[in-house]
């Protein structure tokens, strides 16, 4: 006899759900979180510490998580700063999950943060499926990607909330089509705000900063089109699928 | 490659759904994987049967239905299917308020079992697909 069991389950129901813990946990103590998605080299990091840098002289208290695959470099780059700055080493794992977090925060996350910056693994595939518990997730491209970077990763800066195009100092010498890439931009996420950023000449600073703290116990004021479907029917408990739910067939 | 981790998810949650049932082997487990869900099927069928290795799941199939991505236009109601990249514009109106209908599921549906103790009858073709 072969029997089907309706399940019904969202295949990231567990990460989901830890996800709106932390979250909720978050909200409560004040902090929000931002999570900044892109690819290998775009400059994530740098953009981070002056963002970071500038806070602490505005008198934000901010603090950063940083994941790689491996070293440490990046947490001592982001110190330099001076707000606390914790690694996250994923062992190899190309994206960050919830409950990564979790471990990284308790005991650590100074009290009366306002904003705390998770820097994800350098990858803009995997870590774009998984919610961080964050309230502002934000895409970053650099001018030297090719103007069609959204289209290719239409997950990763579909669901962005801000998206930030990274040295754009660089733009002449690189022939960026700024009007393309806001094209592609708005193709996949209509009426995303992006901004040009550089931290060699100061365009776009403190625009990171001033959107997470825009957020700051809000809702954003972005709301993604692909973040934007009814979820299908789902069962929240692991056993609610004895309610009747299975069929025989013989 | 987080299809690995899926894998596992799906795995872990399929096995913790099945606790208290009968025993029985599991044959298939079903998936909706949308379009637009940031997942690629090989990679996760290549990734299934290495998480189900050492569970109960050992040996089971799995079957993927994939949704194409649709969008529907707030104001004017229009439906369309986004295709990948996705188009999130109303073609109709060239409204930008559009909600997707379809197209980012990553839902486990249901799981086919045979149960111990009897001998499976062969499966028909329909519920295999």
């Amino acid at each position: 006899m072969c029997r089907v069991v309706d399940l019904q389950q969202a295949v990231l129901a567990e990460n989901d759900r830890r996800a709106l813990t932390l979250r909720t946990e978050l909200a409560a103590r004040g902090t929000t979180a931002v999570n900044l998605l892109s690819s290998p080299g775009s400059g994530k990091t740098a953009l981070l510490e002056a963002e970071l840098t500038l806070a602490r002289s505005r008198g934000v208290p901010v603090a950063a998580l940083t994941a790689d695959l491996a070293t440490e470099n990046d947490a001592r780059r982001l110190g330099r700063s001076g707000a606390p700055v914790k690694q996250i080493l994923t062992d190899g794992l190309c994206h960050l999950e919830a409950e990564m977090l979790r471990g990284h925060l308790d005991g650590w996350l100074p009290d009366g943060t306002r904003v705390l910056f998770v820097e994800n693994v350098g990858n803009l595939v995997c870590p774009a499926t998984y919610d961080l518990g964050e309230t502002l997730r934000v895409a970053l491209c650099s001018v030297t990607e090719g103007e069609d970077k959204p289209l290719k990763y239409p997950t990763a800066f579909g669901l962005a909330h801000l998206v930030l195009v990274t040295k754009s100092d660089l733009a002449d010498a690189v022939g960026f089509d700024e009007s393309a890439f806001r094209a592609h931009v708005q193709q996949i996420n209509p009426g995303v705000e992006t901004v040009l950023t550089s931290t060699r000449t100061g365009e776009g600073a403190g625009v990171l900063l001033e959107h997470a703290l825009a957020a700051h116990g809000n809702a954003p004021a972005h709301r993604p089109v692909m973040a934007r479907q009814a979820p299908p029917r789902e069962h929240h408990h692991t056993h609610s699928h004895h309610d009747g739910a299975v069929h025989s067939h013989s | 490659m987080h299809e690995m981790s899926l894998a596992v998810a799906v795995v872990e949650q399929v096995d913790g759904a099945l606790r208290d049932e009968p025993p029985g082997t599991v044959e298939t487990v079903r998936l909706q994987v949308g379009e637009l869900a940031g997942v690629v099927p090989d990679a996760l069928h290549f990734s299934f049967t290495l998480a189900c290795e050492g569970t109960v799941l050992e040996g089971a199939a799995l079957h993927i239905d994939t949704v194409p991505g649709r969008a529907r236009c707030t104001p004017c109601g229009a439906e369309w299917a986004t295709g990948m990249p996705p188009r999130l514009h109303c073609p109709d109106c060239r409204s930008t308020a559009a909600a997707l209908v379809a197209g980012r599921e990553l839902q486990i549906v249901s799981v086919h079992r045979a149960d111990h103790g009897t001998v499976p009858a062969p499966t028909p073709a329909s519920e295999e697909n």
